[in-house]
């Protein structure tokens, strides 16, 4: 009996001590990592999209809430004005689902730029859409508003050769970035407001 | 236990080294030793649980009821790799990206349990140091050394940086993981062949 309880108070303090030093840790860390993720996961990507901004679109972001998740949104400043968004937004491709990040004027509501952040696509074929710049190109100037689709459904985007289904995912995308854009425009005005 | 603490370092080095003479712990000597950057990364990594969990598992020897001594054991790794895991993405984060599942995967490599359980459960808290410190620098050292030979014939670099002139073809072979393989049982044999007398 005295056995069992001592294995017993061993292993929940034990337990306990460890859960709350590693509780502690990733409090500590939490911020750290976010920062680290975005520089290394969606920074390149931002950047890109944002080439020529004269501030630090990963510094300068808010976040607003959308349902019940929050969403980043990165500020881009040219000429001392901030006039460009850019933010995340997901579709369904071919081996599942991926991010892309989708810059945006808010003043004439063009799309500066895209590019696909994570995916998990066939290599040579579906990941295409990460690494050709012509695919990504063709998004730019486009307004943000409609729905997107690839030409053989009569739309606008033109699909990357035997990755039809990535490309479509891609148009998806854009699509619901559009509804976010659209629902959001007036916060994201009065927030950009504020990094004049 | 009548040996000294630098034998206990010591035979980390070279006698018990962990992948070649124990031939534990291999999941990872497989895996992360496409480049060197990789290895050492994943050394220290090692070293760090490995020190860290053998120091108190060793402090806590006298608590610890035997009938769940590896329960125990396994709570105390599990602490150490997770905030390796936290630390490394907080302050490496590509070197993370690379790792990837294999820091979380260092909690189930043999060779931190096989410490705790034959080690450090018996000896006291500076001998478990050093067996530790020992066998973590000797398991770094073979995964460089396997990650040497790998990086160098399979992609032409060392440690990011050109070695051949532009004319040499890599040899891709290497850095696959049947090529791991091979290059362990080749490393295997000449570590054999040098320990017989």
């Amino acid at each position: 009996m005295r056995e069992m309880l001592k294995m017993i108070i061993v292993l929940t303090v034990l337990c306990s001590f460890s859960g709350g030093l590693l509780a502690a840790l990733r409090n500590e860390t939490m911020e750290k990592i976010e920062n680290q993720q975005l520089e290394f996961v969606k920074g390149p990507a931002i950047r890109n999209i944002l080439k020529g901004s004269s501030n630090d679109p990963i510094a300068d972001r808010f976040k607003i809430k959308v349902g019940e998740t929050e969403k980043s949104f990165f500020v881009g400043k040219f000429d001392g004005k901030a006039e460009a968004v850019v933010f995340e937004s997901t579709g369904k491709g071919f081996g599942g689902d991926f991010g892309i990040m989708l810059g945006v004027n808010v003043t004439d509501d063009k799309i500066i730029g895209i590019g696909v952040t994570t995916h998990s696509e066939t290599p040579g074929i579906g990941s295409r859409a990460q690494t050709d710049p012509r695919f990504a190109a063709q998004f730019k100037g486009l307004l943000l508003a409609d729905d997107f689709k690839v030409k053989s459904e009569g739309g606008q985007v033109d699909a990357i050769s035997g990755a039809t289904v990535t490309s479509k995912g891609v148009a998806g995308a854009v699509t619901d970035a559009a509804k976010i854009y659209t629902s959001l425009k007036p916060q994201l005005a009065e927030k950009l407001m504020g990094f004049k | 236990m009548a040996k000294s603490v630098t034998q206990e370092f010591t035979k980390g080095l070279w006698a018990e080294i962990p992948p070649f003479r124990l031939v534990l712990g291999l999941c990872p000597v497989l895996a992360v030793t496409k480049t060197v950057e990789n290895a050492i990364g994943m050394g220290v990594a090692v070293i760090f649980v490995l020190v860290g969990s053998n120091v108190l598992v060793s402090m806590l020897r006298k608590i610890i009821p035997s009938k769940v001594r590896i329960a125990c054991f396994i709570i105390v790794v599990a602490t150490f790799v997770t905030v390796v895991e936290l630390l490394m993405q907080a302050y490496t984060y590509p070197l993370f990206l690379k790792l990837g599942i294999f820091i979380p995967l260092i909690v189930v490599n043999c060779i931190l349990l096989g410490r705790a359980e034959a080690f450090a459960y018996k000896n006291g808290i500076i001998p478990s140091f050093a067996d530790g410190l020992g066998l973590g620098i000797g398991f770094t050292m073979s995964l460089t050394a396997l990650a040497a030979i790998r990086e160098v014939l399979g992609s032409g670099t060392f440690y990011g940086t050109q070695v051949f002139g532009p004319s040499f073809q890599p040899f891709n072979f290497m850095v696959e993981a049947p090529g791991a393989f091979v290059c362990l049982g080749l490393m295997l044999c000449v570590m054999n062949t040098i320990g017989k007398k």
